[in-house]
């Protein structure tokens, strides 16, 4: 295996070896912390323009398994890893870690101090890193200053409007990036599910009169100026009285739609640990996480035990959740919301 | 919800001796739990037999019982102490079991005692096997199909209703003997016929064979809101069908998919759930390899010791949030230690891997069956972390003082081929390392999979261990810290682990930020028979004391069970092998102004001589002192200088030298390694054919120093523990031995003060511990085994540091010896603690420490006591008298004490003429006697009332075998020359003894003092119940 390097924007250099597809790319490193479903954490659209490092050292263990994907697509610009497992062990296995990377043509870095990049990113917020065949120099360090993940939503979400199943309730999905758990639940719930592209207005949305309408999942900063039409979007959707469930980025824009703020955290949650509470039930539970930005919100109905940030929101008909009911990697423990949602809409519907 | 006011008083009942399968761990969970208890200001009543403890420290509970953990003496102290609750979930099953009864009883309800922790119901739903199946179902949980059979054709049928292979357990038969799998009807009908015929009550049980599928744990954590974690999820290397305490065990799981991680873990959710556990609770999985099939095997509802295996992978303290639970908060409210800003509601994420490798005794115990089954054997496990299997594994084989540092175990070379694979399956504690042989052979990973079914990913684990052994490129290690959630958050509490590639130590600025001189403190390793507890015991108190003193204290230690290993210990503590390489690279980096070895047993003791050449200041008695207690030749030549006399002995190497100089001192001889712990591997060699057999087994094993032979002197044993500062001796306590010399002082029974030891003798005894304290200029504790032997004293033997008897002591003379120990070895004086040189005052008390055995969990383990220490725990008996202290402590360590029955009598020729005292006892206590032949013969002319009993051998149907099933017999005394070998009739005799919980006694002097303690009247209700903190004044001071 070749050689390969991580800068990042501070400086700071990591040698270790490539693996995947053999190249060299930029992007904001993010750490992720859970110690299985780096399947999931790979398809995951929410990623875009991220660089991924994995805290738990053995990754690919397990193989590569094409029905635990959550998108088609790597959306996330590379992979770091300690130690990434070159002889998987699993009977739904099809193939090694690195022969998926290299197929997607994602880049993969291995063998660094993980865990010293990880505090570094933990004391000092999100930053971005090169990672580089050659060793790097001033010049790819001043390449990542100037790197910004844009245009997310529109590089992961669907391109129109299609129904993926038949169902009792309609739900329209609009598709910010996606995971592909949030259908699938919806789908075991009896759902006709539609989903829309993230540029789809209101009015086309309405148009095949839905039940209630999910907002879902996706990457960047929901406070990014090409995010404004989509909050436009909510707060007409919003004005037909449908329940809303709105999951992650969802969450966000729904908030701001309804007059809050965010602001980006430092160096976010990304893990299948997460302590939330309901604070209305006094319940905790452990959530799957994947953000960096987060709402600023003095009523929230949940809230992260740890850092007491927020973790979701109630508006009546509507509610929204930071984390990731649909798990997918990680714990289902709050897999009941899509219950909520769907006796939300059965309330609805009697109205 | 927070703290519930009303708890003021707790009980807390520990989990006793140490026995296979409740080790050291429950020590480490009991006192989390006083200490959390204490935090909230409730008064704690603490109840253990076991003094080799922490938790029996003054300091760690207001009233400290050193009593029997049975139901009577439960409930008197209940009845004394009036606590307002108990905790049920943190003394091991001991703890449970009682707790249990007492709440089955009304005595709880009667007495106003709330039980702390899960509720009576949900116990019962756990452990109740039937229950537990009904509440399995009710929640769509899958438990392994199975039916109770008592006949063939139910069997049958079962079989064609599940459509696979089933395990067949006959009940009632140790060790499950007579079982099997069958894979076919063909074979169940014959495996279930035998088994029926096997079983004494005509009954199998047939289960669906889940051979092979993988065993999974999850430790979970619930509170009275109903929240519920999971702290810590567990893989074992071995497939079902190995006891989880007896597998290798990888922390988190690794081949697990998300799909089927979460599965599982959302069935130990609603399991615990439904089964309403509130605190720490252990959930048992079987996962199909092959499908998403799996199965519920058991659930501990209790902290047991995966917890405590959990708690060191994770740094998640189980136990301190068991108890907050158990007191009313809920996990949201309890703050994690280890980061201080997080809570104990949350998940930890580990970025390294943790690797358990358990720890057996079968090197002591050469006749022991090796299979690894159902039936746990392992005394001890160590605990390795590292940032993958291999260098975890690795680390764990280096930690486990089994004389290794790699996979090759160097038997096995000389192995071929076919030998090879057959130590493949059945499973054996040598298993791993045939793997690695095989491997190293070149048999295909697949074809290892088939055999043994251990995951491949583990094989490939195993193949890159070998591929990389050539590349033995000395890689200088960095240190990381375990904290919970894989550098999420700063962590505040320094653990360490070392990787052997990484740019980052995290150790270093602790150390740079270090203001005071830095000691560091050698722990004691696994568990094993010879070094138990005690030693982590006296490992805790000297890093106490340091800490105290004003010094930095690292502690280095490798075993997961203890208190030295828990995170606030020390200032900073290294989770890595007592393997000198590894603590040298600690040793580089801390720069250490010394070491302490003298606490850590054996374990730290071994290292002396390799760091002291490595320039590492020892701290205390020099490396020099040490090797002269460990040289026979020095130490021969030191007592010689010194006019002391010891039994004449020399050191050997090869059979021929040996034979040679039994000849010349004539038998019986004493045989034992240098260098020993617990005896190990020690005979009594009463003829050249015994030397041949001893000297073949111990040269397997290559010897670096000389095997010792000595003469075999039979008299009184004693033990004199010591502290010397370089001027002053403090003797704390002379104890005598029951027994007479030839049973390991680990095995004797030990009474304090002495009775046959008169005030000369004594002047005489601490003349000599002084002269040998000054001549090897010891600073700190030495421990010394006397004889006395025809009215002359020898020493037997001289171990300058701490020993299984210092925890004993001090709790009894209420004198401090770890401390004072660790003063003294850094400089103070005696003096200026305010003790004076001399033998310290005896409080009013007597107190008998009780050996426990764990030989039921040992098929083909002969039970008879010699100079192979075989015991894996101790109790302490304390009363006003011989006979009051040595009935508490009979009946602590498991004897019953039965009002009538009969005794049978089987001694060799040499202890026919002691035996008529124990046989008069036995009759003026009503008891019926029963003897084979020759002790029958010999009983008669003494005009005993005896009956007569064929050996086994000898007939068929009216034999001591047949006889002790009958259920006449009470107590065994049993005596041979002859042991070991389970193809003697004696040992079979002993064995069924232990078979039937028939209490067996292997010496007279053993039998005498159960005789008189028979005879003298105390029983459960009338003895005194003694709170430890009361019976010395505090400190106790010459």
């Amino acid at each position: 295996m070749k050689t390969a390097y991580l800068i990042l924007e501070n400086g700071a250099v990591f040698e270790g070896k490539s693996f995947g597809h053999e190249g060299e790319t930029t992007g904001e490193v993010v750490f992720a912390t859970g110690m299985t479903g780096y399947l999931e954490t790979l398809t995951d659209p929410s990623y875009y323009g991220q660089i991924i490092l994995q805290t738990f050292p053995l990754i690919g263990n397990y193989g590569v398994i094409p029905s635990d994907f959550e998108s088609a697509a790597i959306s996330a610009k590379a992979y770091i890893v300690k130690h990434p497992c070159q002889e998987p062990s699993n009977f739904r296995s099809e193939g090694t870690l690195d022969a998926f990377l290299r197929e997607r043509g994602i880049v993969g870095l291995y063998g660094i101090d993980t865990r010293a990049l990880t505090r570094i990113i933990r004391d000092n917020g999100v930053m971005n890193g090169k990672i580089t065949l050659s060793k790097p120099t001033e010049a790819d360090r001043e390449e990542t200053e100037t790197y910004r993940v844009q245009n997310a939503v529109a590089a992961v979400s669907s391109k129109s409007a299609v129904r993926i199943s038949e169902g009792r309730r309609r739900i329209a999905l609009t598709d910010f990036g996606a995971k592909g758990g949030i259908a699938d639940e919806l789908i075991s719930r009896d759902c006709e599910v539609w989903t829309f592209p993230y540029s789809a207005t209101a009015e086309q949305i309405m148009q095949i009169k839905p039940d209630g309408i999910m907002l879902s999942n996706g990457p960047g900063d929901p406070a990014a100026l090409e995010n404004q039409p989509l909050v436009e979007t909510i707060r007409e959707l919003q004005k037909s009285g449908a329940p809303i469930f709105g999951i992650c980025l969802g969450h966000q824009l729904l908030a701001m739609a309804n007059g809050y703020k965010t602001e980006k955290l430092k160096f976010g949650h990304r893990g299948a640990n997460q302590p939330v509470k309901d604070l209305s039930a006094g319940r905790i539970y452990i959530t799957s996480q994947n953000h960096g930005y987060t709402v600023i919100a003095k009523d929230s109905a949940f809230v992260n035990v740890n850092d007491r940030s927020c973790e979701g929101l109630d508006y009546g008909n509507s509610f929204s959740v930071q984390f990731h009911p649909e798990a997918r990697g990680g714990p289902l423990d709050t897999n009941f919301l899509f219950d909520k949602f769907i006796e939300r809409i059965a309330h609805y519907a009697v109205k | 919800m927070p703290l519930n006011k009303n708890i003021k008083k707790v009980m807390v009942i520990g989990s006793g001796p140490i026995v296979i399968g409740q080790a050291a761990e429950f020590d480490y969970a009991g006192t989390q739990a006083c200490r959390v208890l204490s935090e909230d200001g409730i008064e704690i009543v603490l109840v253990n037999s076991n003094p080799a403890t922490i938790m029996t420290d003054s300091n760690i509970a207001d009233k400290i019982y050193i009593e029997p953990l049975t139901l009577t003496t439960i409930k008197r102290i209940i009845e004394k102490e009036r606590p307002d609750s108990i905790l049920s979930g943190l003394g091991g099953q001991t703890g449970l079991t009682l707790c249990m009864r007492l709440a089955k009883e009304g005595f709880l309800e009667k007495m106003g005692v709330r039980l702390l922790g899960s509720s009576p119901e949900t116990i019962d739903k756990a452990e109740d096997r039937q229950l537990f199946k009904e509440t399995m179902q009710s929640i769509h949980q899958p438990c392994i199909p199975s039916v109770i059979a008592g006949d063939v054709e139910t069997a049958v049928n079962f079989m064609k209703e599940i459509g696979d292979s089933v395990i067949v357990r006959p009940a009632f038969t140790l060790g499950g003997s007579g079982g099997g799998i069958a894979h076919n009807e063909e074979e169940l009908r014959e495996i279930a016929a035998n088994g029926l015929a096997l079983s004494p009550i005509t009954q199998i049980l047939v289960e669906k064979s889940i051979e092979g599928w993988k065993e999974i744990e999850f430790e979970v954590m619930r509170d009275k809101a109903d929240n519920a974690i999971i702290v810590c999820s567990m893989e074992n290397f071995d497939p079902v069908g190995v006891h989880t305490g007896d597998s290798i065990v990888i922390a988190p799981c690794v081949t697990l998919a998300d799909k089927e991680y979460q599965m599982l873990r959302t069935a130990s959710l609603n399991i615990i759930r439904s089964l309403g556990v509130e605190g720490g609770c252990n959930v048992q999985l079987a996962l199909n390899p092959h499908s998403f099939e799996y199965a519920v095997i058991e659930v501990n509802p209790r902290v047991s010791r995966s917890s405590a295996l959990a708690s060191k992978a994770t740094g998640y303290p189980i136990a301190k949030a068991a108890t907050k639970i158990a007191i009313g908060y809920t996990l949201d409210e309890i703050p994690n230690a280890i980061t201080g800003t997080t809570f104990a509601a949350f998940e930890p994420a580990l970025d390294y891997v943790a690797v358990k490798l358990p720890k057996w005794p079968f090197d002591k115990f050469v006749y022991a069956h090796k299979n690894l089954g159902t039936q746990m054997k392992a005394t001890g496990e160590v605990m390795a972390i590292a940032d993958c299997f291999e260098d975890a594994l690795l680390k764990a084989v280096r930690g486990a003082e089994i004389g290794l540092n790699t996979l090759n175990l160097p038997h096995l070379s000389a192995k071929t081929d076919a030998e090879i694979c057959e130590m493949l399956y059945p499973v054996t504690d040598e298993r791993l390392f045939a793997l690695y042989e095989a491997i190293k052979r070149g048999v295909s990973i697949d074809e290892l999979h088939r055999i043994t079914k251990v995951d491949r990913w583990f094989l490939y684990g195993l193949k890159n261990i070998k591929d990389n052994e050539q590349l033995s490129a000395v890689r200088c290690p960095l240190f990381k810290m375990v904290d919970t959630c894989a550098a999420e958050f700063e962590a505040k509490t320094p653990y360490f682990y070392s990787v052997t590639n990484g740019t980052e130590d995290e150790a270093l600025p602790f150390i740079e930020k270090s203001r005071k001189p830095r000691i560091v403190v050698l722990g004691s390793g696994p568990i094993r028979i010879g070094q138990g507890i005690e030693f982590d015991y006296a490992c805790v108190h000297c890093a106490w004391t340091l800490k105290s003193m004003g010094y930095e204290v690292i502690v280095i230690n490798n075993n997961p069970e203890t208190v030295s290993t828990d995170f606030d210990t020390a200032d900073r503590l290294y989770f890595e092998p007592l393997y000198i390489d590894d603590v040298m690279n600690i040793i580089e980096i801390e720069k250490p102004v010394g070491v302490i070895v003298a606490f850590g047993g054996g374990t730290a003791i071994k290292l002396t001589k390799k760091l002291h050449e490595n320039g590492v200041k020892i701290i205390g008695t020099t490396a020099d002192s040490i090797d002269i207690c460990e040289d026979r030749e020095r130490f021969d030549h030191l007592l010689e200088q010194l006019g002391i006399k010891r039994p004449k002995g020399f050191g050997i190497f090869t059979e021929e030298e040996a034979l040679s100089v039994a000849k010349k001192l004539g038998y019986p001889v004493l045989m034992r390694p240098s260098y020993v712990l617990g005896g190990q591997n020690m005979i009594i060699a009463f003829s050249p054919e015994d030397i041949h057999e001893y000297m073949e087994i111990i040269l397997r094993r290559k010897q670096e120093n000389p095997v010792l032979i000595d003469k075999y002197l039979e008299g009184t044993e004693i033990e004199v523990d010591a502290i010397h500062d370089g001027k002053d001796v403090l003797i704390p306590g002379i104890m005598e031995h029951i027994e007479r010399t030839g049973v390991h002082s680990g095995d004797s029974i030990a009474v304090y003060p002495t009775v046959n030891v008169d005030e000369t003798a004594v002047k005489k005894l601490f003349e000599l511990t002084e002269k040998i304290c000054k001549a090897l200029d010891v600073r700190g504790l030495i421990n010394i085994q006397y004889v006395l032997y025809e009215n002359e004293i020898y020493v037997i033997e001289v171990n300058p540091r701490a020993s299984r008897t210092v925890p004993y002591i001090s709790k009894v003379t209420g004198i401090p010896m770890c401390e004072l120990a660790t003063k003294t070895s850094m400089g103070e004086t005696l003096e200026s603690l305010g003790y004076k040189s001399g033998i310290a005052d005896i409080p009013p008390y007597h107190a008998v420490k009780v050996p426990v055995f764990s030989f039921e969990k040992l098929a083909g383990l002969d039970t008879h006591l010699g100079p192979e220490m075989k015991s894996t725990g101790e109790v302490l008996g304390i009363g006003k008298s011989l006979e009051e202290s040595l009935y508490k402590g009979l009946v602590a360590a498991g004897y019953k004490i039965h009002k009538s029955g009969g005794a049978l009598i089987t001694v060799r020729d040499s202890d026919k003429a002691e035996i008529t005292d124990v046989a008069e006892k036995f009759v003026k206590y009503g008891f019926s006697l029963y003897a084979t032949k020759g002790t029958a013969k010999f009983l008669l002319q003494k005009g005993f009332d005896v009956h007569t009993v064929e050996k086994i051998s000898d007939s068929q149907d009216n034999n001591t075998s047949t006889l002790l099933e009958s259920g006449k017999i009470s107590y065994i005394v049993s005596t041979s020359e002859k042991g070991r070998d389970p193809a003697f009739d004696d040992v079979k005799i002993r064995r069924k003894a232990c078979a039937l919980g028939i209490p067996c006694l292997t010496s007279v002097d053993t039998a005498n003092a159960l005789a008189d303690s028979l005879l003298s009247g105390y029983n459960e209700e009338n003895t005194e119940l003694i709170d430890i903190n009361t019976i010395h004044e505090k400190p106790v001071k010459l």
